[in-house]
Formats: C-alpha cells, structure tokens, sequence
C-alpha cells in the first residue's frame, strides 16, 4: 500500500470512528435534554412546605425534571405525589431542622462536596470531599454529621481503595479522620494498616456505631465510637454498615452471605445488641445500602431498578423477617425518616 | 511541537530498513525518527482511550451501577502484578519471534476490543473483565513497543526519541480525563458517549500502528548484513545472559533497589490532601498536574541523558522523587507546596521512566532489546508495587508526614550508593 493510501485509509478510520462516537453523543446529548425538560415521570408538588409533618426526606430518581433532587413524601402516604426541591445530592439524611447533602460537582474537574442545608436551603456548612460520596448521617439533635467518602484517585495509582470517614458539629468543628483516631481491637489497640471505616449511626451527639474493615484479611467488625475519647471499640464481627432501630436495641445491617471482592452478595440482617444474636432477613437480591428505620418494625434500603441504569426503588421489609420485601417509594434513594 | 508525519522515507516491511530513517529538516526536528513520532502519536491516542475511561469509573460504578467501589480497589494490586509479568514475557515472545509491532499490536488490539466490551457491559464482573484485559494489553505493548522505538533511532540519541514518545504518550494521560469530563459536563449521564469515543481513539491507534508502522526484524537485518559482509559466524541471536549478567544485572538491581523507595503517587498525594484545602479541592486530578510536568520535561531529560549519560540521569532523576516526598512532608499547606511536588514528581518520571528504557537497550543486543526493556519495566513495577503495600504498614504505624520522611532519609542515601553500583558506564553514552 502507497504512503497515500494508508493515510488515505487512517483517515477515513478516524472520520468514521469520531463520527461514530460524535452521533451517539449527540443523541445522548438530545436525549439527555429530552429526560430534563421532559416533566417528571412521577407525581409531584410544589416544593414549599417540603420540610413539614412526618416524612421520608430522600433523593428523587424518578426521569425528568428534578432528576438527582431532594425530594420529600408524607410519611402517611409514600406513594403520593413528591415535593421536590431544587437541590441536586447524591448522598441526603435529614432531620426536623436541616439536611445533609453529599454531591458531585460538576465541572472539568470533578469535585465532592459536603453541604450542609437549612430546610430553607440556606447553607450552614460545606467542605470539600477526597473524593465519591458514599454514606452521610446525622444525629438525632442535628449537632453531629458524619460523612464516609471513597478516596479513588485515579485507577491506574497504587493505592487501591480506601474510604474517608469524618465527623464534625454543624458548627464547623471538625474531628477528624477516623484513621487517626485510637481502634480497640478486641480488647487491645491495634493499627492494622488495611483498616478502613465507614457507615456511621448515631446514637446521641458522642455515641455511634460505625464498620471499621481491614480490606486485606476481608474482615468487617461492628464498632462503637466515642466522639469525645476519639476511641472506636469493636463489639462485633460481620457486621457491615450498621443502623440503629429507633428504640436503640438492634442494628440493622447488611451481611456477606456469599462469595467475596466483586462477587459478594450483601443480605440485609438484624442484630440484637443485648443479646448479640443476628437474624437474616428473607430479601434474596444484593442490597449495597446503609440501611434505614421507617419504625421499630420495618426497615427501609435503596436497590437498583432492574434495567433502568440510574434509576433505583426504595423497599421496605419487615425487620423480624415476616413478609416479603414491598416497594415503599418508587424511583426514590438515599431515604430518610423524619418526624415533626 | 516537532511533528512531521509526511516527507520521511518510508521503512519498507520486509526488514531490510536501515536502523534509522534518515533524518530530514533543521537541526533539532531531525532528532528522532518518524516512527518514533508515530508511535508516540498510537501511545497518545491510546493513552485519551483509557485514562478518559479510567478517570469517570468510579463514578460510572457508584453513581450509575449503584455499587461500591470496594472491590474494585482491592483487585487493582492484582491486576498490576499481572500486568508487571506481562511486560517480561512479552518483550522475550517479541525477541523470540521477532514480530515486535505484532506483539505491540496484540496488546494495543486487546485494549480497544476491550473497549467494545466496555459499551456493552452492565454489570460489575464484566467491567471487571474488560479492565483486565486492559491492564493485560498495556503490559504486553510496553516492551516491543520500546524495543522499536531502540530500533528505528540512532543509538546516540535514543534518551531524545524515548523523551518525545513519552511527552506525546503523556499528552494522551493529561488530555484523555479532561475530555471524559468535559463531555460529562455537557452530558451529566453520557458516560455511553465517554466509552463510545474512548473506542474510537482506541481504534485509531490502532489503525495507525497497523498501516504505518515499519515491523523491524531485527535478526533479518542482522543476517543481511552478515551476507554483505565477510563470512563471520551467526552469532546474532537470542542470549539470555545479555539481561542476567553483566550491566543488566547492575542496572535491574538499581532500579529494584530505587522503585523499592517508590512509594506511590497516591499516598503523596494523599499527604497533600490531608493538610491543603487547595489539594484536596483538586485531588481527583493531582495526577494530571503530574502529567503536565511529565511530559513538559521529558525531551529535555531524555536530551540530557543522551548527553550526560543514562545511567546518571536515571539515578540522580530520583533526587526529582526526594524533593516531591520532602516538599510533600513538610508544613507547607499552600497551593505553591502543592504544585511544586507535582512538577518534582513529573520531573522524576520524566528523568526516569523513558530513560530506564533507553539504558536497558543501550545495555543489550539488537536480539535481547525487548526481553532487557521488558526485564527492566517487570522489576521497576514488581518493586513499585511491593513499595506501595510496605509503605501502607510504614503509614498507620508511624504516621503520614513521618512515613514519608523515612523513606526521603532511605532514598538520600540509596541514590549516592546505586550511582556507586553503576559507576563503571554512568557516563556511558552508548555512542558507536
């Protein structure tokens, strides 16, 4: 083949693979536009007292306009229309008074951010994440939030996976990571160096339970943390993104049934704390959510909708392990239960 | 930028090429060969294809797939190793063969079909799969791919020719995450479009290393020329001992030595990020401030080496890596200490990662290029790899800041003592 020729050819490779490319970007782009502007495919209502009565605060991922926002229901009608907000997160928990949002922010360089709203949408407090938003919450009187990120970098770095877990007050104060906070490993302090924590509960503004995980050894221990002692004791084992029912007696977590790395399957699982006791619930999919407490008696967790890449359901199911799974909002994530 | 694609003399395909493109034009465009030039521009497009990929995973697999990233961190160490032995064994398969584009193109192909996975697959086994034939394909394209950069540049500038693949391979790193965010920005959920043009830079490459390419078999010459020459022995083959004995050996263990004090650019970066707003702000895309440096000082260090010899400039670059660990320590927290690490440990990899490969062919025979280079690329990464997990124990021990520091303390003295070790052809030019 000529010198021309071949360029000839490369030339034409490149046209049809740019153009290739170019075409399905185009239509994503269009389609894109069409799901934004198209109205949302679920009933909503105006946004202005979203904050008001009991109800699930979550993040709507019903298509069209208000995809990715928070969003709110009535605790005594979950299926009924959605007051949605402007404010697009990824990650939300809310109490009475304000919410926490983790996002993405979009730009050429991507950015997480940790915002904390008023009802009103007035922000208290934001600081930046290392990186993707993986669990928020915060504790019951509003004054503790806590926050676990996964610090990716980039995929070809040698550091592999590792999470970022903090807490700071909604008055700015921050403290600190939990890898520098002391860990009780059975008993005796120990520094493993795979240890990675995430997932906090509350249990009042110094008290919580949080997964601390050596990656390595594969192992997940529940532990207790103590705001104040900046201590984390572990209590139990196999517990993984715990939560704490509303009567502080069990945690709800989920549990590795089977297999392990990219194969696990996570099963939701309850465990007594007096007792230690641990009960798995009849759920036969793999839930990947920190759990949440509808009541003492139901719980609530996130799944992907089958099909619908970025669309999820929130299922609730009966956390003594009668009954089925039902779904309790649809195209919802991230919910979280508020009364008053 | 000195790219010239046409007006070159063409290498023909059935190996009796001269060693070198005659060179053409004014001084300083002459310096290296066409085919090095296209070959950075096949590793450029090939870099867009998958570090714009690379750069929107974590977000593709926690915001759309709806999963942690647990495993996919976890699995990544693995994946390197398998990576770093298939550097090795496939410069020997080159050698052995003596089909260098053709394994450089087994692994550039593999890559892009991966790439045709990639818009398929839906679920986190599959994208597993894809990722490591990725991995796989990388590590069996450096070596040949290297070895025939050595074999179409003159051996007096072969640290210039690896400086200008590496700029334009690092163009390709710097530019490929940017484009998967920019078109993330237009399109919030386009990451289909991000896969799709991922492909296409993919198979463009490929294109390019397929028809243009010149498949330098180096034996075929070496037989050629015996044939035109008086009637010496065929002593041109294939000898192991050349990459086991000798300067190899030296050279493996110092960079064994040195990548054994490589800890890793994520846990510098992590350094910076936990006491500088403005790293943690822009942490996702500290390793494309790295980048910059990288390719900005490449052809000048690949220049130097030629110059002061490669071995020198191999050794002491790693004083690039010291300063980066000390700036990266000390209770700096503004922006200046960041970007200053940065172009530190830019500067390093331009000082050393071309480089390496220059002085492993330098130090080996036509026949043995791709086995040396591959040797020396397995051993750099094997020991990169064990320095990252060592250094994680040495980290939640003694600390973040004191960590590092240690391991400055280690490096300040091992760098005289490696530059002892090569002594005998620091300055070695590898001029005829």
């Amino acid at each position: 083949m000529s010198d021309r020729a071949k360029w000839l050819l490369i030339a034409i490779i490149s046209i049809v693979a740019l153009g290739g490319a170019g075409v399905i970007g185009v239509v994503a782009f269009q389609q894109y536009q069409e799901r934004q502007s198209a109205p949302s495919s679920v009933e909503t209502a105006a946004p202005t007292d979203w904050a008001t009565g009991d109800r699930v605060v979550f993040r709507n991922t019903a298509s069209g306009q208000g995809y990715g926002h928070v969003a709110s229901v009535q605790l005594s009608d979950p299926a009924g229309a959605r007051a949605v907000t402007t404010q697009a997160c990824d990650r939300v928990d809310a109490t009475a008074e304000e919410f926490m949002c983790l996002k993405s922010e979009r730009g050429i360089a991507p950015s997480y951010s940790a915002t904390l709203y008023a009802n009103d949408g007035s922000e208290m407090e934001q600081w930046p994440l290392p990186g993707i938003p993986s669990r928020t919450r915060i504790s019951a009187d509003g004054t503790r939030i806590a926050t676990t990120s996964f610090v990716t970098g980039h995929s070809y770095a040698t550091i592999g996976f590792s999470t970022e877990t903090v807490i700071r007050s909604n008055d700015g104060e921050d403290f600190g990571n939990f890898e520098e906070w002391s860990l009780i490993l059975d008993g005796a302090p120990a520094a493993p160096t795979d240890r990675n924590f995430w997932g906090v509960t509350f249990v009042d503004d110094n008290t919580f339970y949080a997964t601390a995980g050596l990656t390595n050894a594969g192992i997940h221990y529940l532990v207790k943390g103590d705001v104040a002692a900046r201590t984390l004791t572990t209590v139990a084992e196999g517990v993984e993104c715990p939560s704490l029912s509303p009567d502080g007696t069990r945690i709800a977590f989920k549990a590795t049934t089977q297999g392990s790395g990219p194969t696990v399957h996570w099963t939701p699982a309850i465990m007594d704390l007096a007792s230690g006791q641990v009960e798995l619930l009849p759920e036969t999919r793999s839930v990947d959510d920190q759990i949440a407490w509808l009541d003492d008696d139901t719980i609530l967790y996130g799944l992907p909708r089958e099909g619908t890449p970025g669309d999820t359901d929130v299922w609730s199911l009966a956390a003594d392990g009668s009954g089925e799974p039902e779904v309790f909002i649809e195209h919802a994530w991230s919910p979280s239960v508020v009364r008053g | 930028m000195y790219i010239s694609l046409s007006n070159k003399p063409e290498p023909e395909d059935d190996g009796t090429e001269t060693a070198v493109d005659a060179p053409k034009g004014p001084r300083g465009i002459r310096t290296v060969s066409s085919t090095v030039i296209t070959l950075g521009i096949v590793s450029m497009l090939t870099d867009i294809s998958s570090e714009s990929v690379a750069a929107i995973l974590p977000l593709y697999i926690t915001g759309v797939l709806g999963l942690s990233t647990i495993a996919f961190g976890f699995l990544d160490g693995i994946y390197q190793g398998v990576s770093a032995v298939a550097r090795i064994a496939a410069g020997y398969t080159s050698d052995r063969v003596e089909q260098p584009k053709w394994v450089a193109f087994t692994g550039y192909a593999l890559a892009a079909v991966a790439r045709i996975g990639l818009l398929f697959a839906t679920g986190f086994t599959a994208i597993m799969a894809v990722i490591t034939a990725d991995r796989i394909g990388k590590g069996i394209r450096t070596a040949p791919r290297d070895a025939l950069i050595t074999a179409t540049s003159r051996s007096d500038n072969l640290g210039t020719s690896f400086g200008v693949h590496r700029m334009l391979d690092n163009i390709g790193a710097a530019v490929g995450p940017l484009i998967a965010f920019l078109i993330l920005l237009v399109i919030p959920d386009g990451y289909q479009t991000v896969f799709a043009v991922s492909l296409a830079f993919a198979v463009i490459g490929v294109a390019i290393l397929a028809f243009v390419v010149p498949n330098v078999r180096t034996r075929a010459r070496a037989r050629a020329d015996e044939k035109s020459g008086a009637d010496a022995a065929p002593k041109h083959r294939f000898d192991w001992s050349v990459v086991t004995t000798g300067p190899m050996r030296r050279v493996l263990a110092a960079a064994g030595i040195l990548g054994l004090l490589t800890i890793g650019d994520g846990f510098i970066y992590l350094v910076l990020q936990s006491r500088s707003d403005f790293a943690a702000q822009w942490f996702p895309l500290l390793y494309v401030g790295t980048n910059v440096a990288f390719l900005a000082f490449a052809v000048p260090l690949g220049r130097l080496a030629d110059r002061v010899g490669r071995a020198k400039v191999f050794v002491w670059g790693h004083t690039g890596l010291l300063a980066a660990y000390v700036v990266a320590a000390l209770p700096i927290a503004d922006i200046a200490a960041t970007i200053l690490c940065l172009v530190f440990l830019g500067t390093f990899y331009a000082a050393t990662d071309g480089v390496l490969s220059a002085l492993a062919a330098q130090l080996t025979t036509p026949e043995t290029h791709a086995t040396g280079i591959g040797a020396a690329q397995t051993v750099v990464a094997v020991s990169r790899f064990l320095s990252a997990v060592g250094f994680g124990f040495l980290w939640f021990a003694i600390g973040r800041e004191a960590s590092v520091l240690v391991v400055a303390g280690v490096l300040l003295v091992a760098i005289p003592c490696v530059a002892l070790l090569l002594k005998p052809f620091l300055s070695d030019r590898g001029a005829p």
